[in-house]
């Protein structure tokens, strides 16, 4: 199987794998990119701080953050306040997001209680759950579980919806085949209406756990007295801009890890897709 | 034909009702398909072929008219349908696809494991068992339609339309496939096509439709022996003239739905 080109001659066979082995390089060359630009953003920081480009003050150098951050979490207190971030944002998700799963199902599955409880939900939605924190605070008191409610409060709503239409994208021919292979309500709750909305399910999950974070911050800022949101507040009012940094940093990371989790999951639950 | 009646179909009609305007879907159906039986449906699209499957398969119900499939066993499904080309599902792995029905009657798990590995043998998929469907052709997602349909061991099959969707080549292996599993379990069945070719390698009996409102206007007999091979279809000469005779009255059928 070989080709005479120019007088040279060329096996079609290697001419591919050649071809092949160049998309290998240029895929790699891709995920070197995504490692890079945080890196890139990073160090253009630094050389900008310590060159006077940014203001010092404001805006001090990554390796600074760095240390302040070592000497937070050396003294224990960043430690508190990252325990008590994370004890709220997971139970905060984990109490929005199993109704949003449960009244999702038997809204995308009833029709008479999706009429229903549609108008609420889209009465609902538009006031940030952070515009109520005043109101839960009164219900819930100024503890952890008002923020918890916050947090539940915002994360419920993107998981409802996203859950509402995955069962509703089910393909009609699946809820025939159910039907006429004759399963029972248990089995087509199980087998056909939960896997089927799954992945957009997932969808609103990822979602709700970006907002939690949003929400937290924020309501952490407002109404706390610890908290990675209540550390980026206090450090801004005393001026302490590096322990804020270290707080900002902090949320941008956990976000990051949270994403990176949810995707790894997705993968492990829908290896169909 | 000396066999018993196995389904009886009796005066069905069915009308959708949109907003003022009602479309007569099928009309005045009356059929009876006898034990062992393999009769094909052909009609144009949209004469109601698959409204009639559908009510066959408690999918839907008859505006009037009846149907019943005879059944001495309780053990036994009444029905059990091969869907188009979807019907396949595909968060459950081929074996689960093809364990569907047994699996929602709550059967032993041995019985499940047996009947699902001798069906999934029969159409060749027992080394893609435990892959998903996303990784399957249109061909072997069919394979596991029947294979599910077979496997649940009912007391008639209901086809509809399953071969529409693949290649001709592919679908020609397929059908001779379906035959050689049906010559073995000699189930009832009511397969519905557009393909006359289709209908003639597979059928004892075609039921010829006409379009709006669905009607049965034709019965033809399709006495060609079995083992039936599509060679032996092309080859043979009377077939040859019932493709024509099929195949005009479809044209004439056609003609009129665009009237």
């Amino acid at each position: 199987m070989q080709e005479e080109k120019e007088g040279k001659l060329y096996n079609p066979y290697e001419t591919e794998q050649q071809e092949w082995k160049k998309q290998q390089v240029k895929e790699r060359g891709k995920q070197l990119l995504t490692i890079v630009s945080p890196i890139f953003i990073l160090l253009l920081w630094e050389i900008c701080s310590r060159t006077g480009v940014l203001d010092i003050r404001f805006f001090p150098p990554p390796s600074a953050i760095v240390s302040t951050f070592f000497e937070l979490m050396t003294s224990g207190l960043l430690w508190t306040h990252i325990s008590v971030s994370l004890y709220r944002i997971a139970a905060g998700f984990l109490l929005g997001v199993i109704p949003g799963i449960l009244i999702g199902l038997l809204m995308g599955l009833y029709a008479p209680i999706r009429h229903f409880i549609s108008p609420i939900i889209m009465a609902f939605m538009p006031i940030p759950t952070l515009a109520l924190l005043p109101i839960i605070i009164i219900l819930f008191g100024i503890g952890d579980f008002s923020k918890v409610v916050t947090i539940a409060g915002s994360v419920f709503f993107p998981v409802v919806i996203n859950t509402v239409a995955g069962v509703l994208n089910i393909e009609k021919v699946h809820l025939d085949v159910a039907k006429n292979y004759g399963a029972s309500p248990t089995d087509f709750f199980l087998r056909i209406a939960f896997p089927g909305a799954l992945p957009v399910m997932l969808e609103g999950i990822q979602m709700g756990q970006a907002i939690a974070l949003l929400t937290i911050v924020a309501a952490e800022m407002m109404g706390a007295t610890s908290g990675i949101g209540y550390l980026i507040w206090t450090s801004y009012k005393a001026f302490m801009l590096k322990e804020m940094f270290v707080g900002l940093i902090l949320i941008s990371f956990f976000g990051f890890l949270f994403s990176l989790f949810l995707r790894g999951l997705q993968r492990k639950i829908v290896p169909w897709r | 034909m000396d066999q018993p009646v196995k389904i009886s179909i009796d005066n069905l009609t069915k009308v959708f009702y949109k907003k003022n305007n009602s479309v007569t879907a099928i009309q005045n159906i009356t059929l009876n398909v006898a034990e062992g039986e393999f009769v094909c449906i052909v009609g144009p699209s949209g004469c109601g072929k698959t409204t009639l499957l559908r009510i066959l398969a408690d999918l839907e119900q008859p505006s009037s008219g009846t149907f019943s499939i005879e059944s001495d066993t309780d053990f036994r499904p009444l029905q059990s349908m091969v869907f188009q080309e979807k019907g396949v599902i595909p968060w459950l792995t081929v074996e689960e696809n093809v364990a569907f029905g047994l699996k929602m009657r709550h059967l032993p798990k041995e019985f499940v494991r047996k009947q699902t590995n001798y069906y999934l043998k029969k159409v060749g998929l027992t080394k893609f068992s435990k892959l998903y469907p996303k990784e399957l052709s249109g061909g072997m997602k069919q394979r596991i339609s029947i294979a599910r349909a077979f496997a649940n061991d009912p007391e008639i099959l209901l086809m509809d339309e399953p071969f529409a969707a693949l290649d001709e080549q592919n679908k020609f292996i397929l059908q001779e496939e379906l035959l050689s599993i049906w010559s073995e379990t000699k189930k009832t069945v009511i397969f519905i096509t557009h393909s006359i070719d289709e209908a003639l390698l597979l059928s004892d009996r075609i039921v010829l439709m006409s379009a709006q409102p669905g009607k049965i206007v034709e019965e033809i007999k399709v006495p060609l022996p079995r083992p039936r091979t599509i060679e032996q279809v092309r080859a043979n000469l009377e077939m040859a003239e019932q493709f024509i005779t099929i195949w005009n009255h479809l044209q004439q059928e056609v003609q009129k739905s665009r009237k």
